[in-house]
């Protein structure tokens, strides 16, 4: 430990003037250093790979939902975020969904998910994921219990850019997750 | 009745030119206050490693725009136990005495329109700088003002912190000054700033006196090291506690006023005025003609004035605030015998040249 230095100060120091100079220039000094601040909404920070944000319903190369309301997902979340209905699929709608069954209402309370991205985890048909849009804003509570409108990503073949989008460079085929045909 | 009519006979062509005179000075000096308050955030803000405000119009310049409309559209308070017309009298005369500096202030030699020579200067009187001090003086009327007629405790502690501040610091400013007028011999602000563009700025005869002044400086227009009268986060606010809404946003505006025309005074009295530095202004009028000269010597005035604004926000984002006692003893004990001292050896000196270096 440093101790405190009791020593009557000179006259050299007693003037204030040198020290004062001396901070003047340290403070001067900072004009030239680099800002640790970005202009967040025009700049953003790269993510990193795994980041975790709001979720998206995922479809498949035709556009069809990939999503069998199994809710495993809402078995898995511990926010108790998700919550879904099934439906069966009638004929004629083979375009619309992949499989027999599909989820006839899905909603994500934002407000309770906490963004551990297990759904992701748990879903064995690649449809739910956690995309790198993370800053819902809404004016009443309602609004962030997201529905399917707001979760499903957009159709590959009617708006293809918007769809890459989405998807960005994660969600790519994932590996081990058992849904490979 | 021809004596009445050559009585009141107005040289209407002098009336105008003052006119306009007085208005560009009075919106320059609000203009440059303006900005002040944004060039103090952003000062501020890169000093700290920050951006400062850049969302209203580009690089933020519209910011203190925004701040005004802001200030005019809170709810004014006026309290109940106030003293209603003291109250409302505060804020206008420290706005008031802040704008009327500006008046013996020489903002360049002369332009020529119109077959007229008209001088830069809204009014050239021969005691200038007595009239500068006199108005700073005022000054302190704003402050105690509005602290009293606020009719409250902390306000009345901070007008008196104020007030005693400024009153003790006024001191050895004014003799630090008379140093300068007995090297200079005249009260004239813009004789002063014709003697120095034919020689030496005062800075070099007065070294020591401009460091007083300039501290003193400081200490007058309430700036860090000395801002005790508003001690933002350890008082509750000074002697404006009760204020709102643009009366607030009137003294402190004022502070900003106050600091770019004590620039524009150090500058006159020690840094050679409108003067351009390095360049005979004489012998350049035949080159450039009257009028180019005189943007150029306003420009060079204006960015002495900006420099010495600069220091004041440099030297407010890097020192901390003294302790009221620190204030005092400084004050008194160290300005005011230095300043002393200052006058007794530029007099002597002063003696001893006219006796030809002769004891």
């Amino acid at each position: 430990m440093k101790p405190v230095s009791r020593k009557p100060m000179t006259i050299w120091e007693r003037m204030y003037l040198p020290a004062i100079l001396k901070g003047m220039f340290i403070t001067f000094g900072h004009i030239f250093k680099k800002k640790a601040t970005i202009n967040y909404p025009e700049q953003t920070r790269p993510f990193s790979p795994v980041f975790r944000g709001l979720q998206i319903l995922n479809r498949d190369e035709e556009g069809r939902e990939n999503c069998t309301a199994c809710g495993l997902c809402a078995v898995a979340c511990p926010a108790e975020a998700i919550t879904m209905e099934a439906a069966e699929r009638k004929p004629g709608e083979e375009h619309l969904y992949r499989e027999e069954k599909y989820a006839a209402k899905y909603e994500i309370n934002m407000l309770r998910c906490i963004f551990c991205g297990l759904c992701e985890e748990a879903c064995p048909k690649d449809a739910v994921y956690l995309s790198e849009t993370f800053a819902p804003a809404n004016y009443q509570r309602k609004g962030f219990i997201y529905g399917k409108p707001d979760l499903l990503i957009p159709h590959p073949k009617e708006d293809p850019e918007a769809f890459a989008k989405a998807r960005g460079n994660r969600a790519q085929q994932p590996q081990g997750h058992g849904n490979e045909h | 009745m021809p004596i009445t009519h050559t009585l009141l006979a107005i040289d209407w062509a002098v009336f105008t030119e003052k006119l306009i005179l007085i208005v560009s000075v009075v919106s320059a000096s609000l203009v440059v206050a303006m900005y002040s308050t944004y060039a103090e955030r952003k000062v501020a803000a890169i000093i700290q490693d920050r951006r400062g405000p850049n969302r209203a119009g580009p690089f933020g310049i519209l910011q203190p725009l925004a701040d005004g409309m802001k200030l005019f559209f809170k709810e004014e308070i006026i309290p109940n136990f106030s003293s209603k017309f003291l109250f409302i009298l505060g804020p206008c005369l420290a706005m008031l005495t802040a704008i009327m500096v500006g008046a013996v202030i020489p903002w360049g030699n002369k332009i020529h329109i119109f077959n007229r020579d008209i001088s830069l200067q809204i009014a050239d009187i021969n005691i200038g700088i007595l009239y500068v001090f006199g108005v700073v003086s005022l000054g302190v009327y704003g402050i105690m003002i509005g602290g009293w007629a606020s009719n409250n405790k902390f306000s009345l502690m901070g007008a008196m912190r104020a007030a005693s501040q400024i009153i003790s610091y006024e001191l050895a400013m004014g003799i630090s000054i008379i140093a300068l007028l007995m090297v200079t011999g005249t009260l004239s602000l813009k004789e002063m700033v014709d003697q120095q563009t034919d020689h030496w700025w005062n800075i070099m005869k007065q070294p020591l006196g401009f460091l007083i002044f300039l501290i003193c400086a400081f200490a007058e227009t309430n700036r860090t090291p000395f801002d005790l009268a508003e001690a933002e986060n350890e008082l509750v606010g000074g002697y404006h506690v009760e204020y709102s809404s643009m009366k607030l946003g009137f003294y402190l505006f004022a502070e900003y006023i106050n600091m770019f025309l004590s620039s524009a005074v150090m500058v006159s009295l020690y840094f050679g005025g409108y003067d351009i530095p390095f360049v005979n202004d004489i012998s350049s009028i035949n080159t450039l003609g009257v009028n180019w000269l005189a943007v150029l010597q306003g420009a060079c005035f204006f960015a002495k004035i900006a420099c010495f604004i600069f220091l004041f926000m440099w030297v407010r984002w890097t020192i901390p605030r003294f302790r009221y006692d620190q204030l005092m003893n400084l004050g008194w004990k160290i300005l005011l015998p230095l300043a002393l001292f200052n006058m007794l050896v530029t007099g002597a000196l002063i003696l001893l040249k006219q006796n030809h270096w002769h004891f």
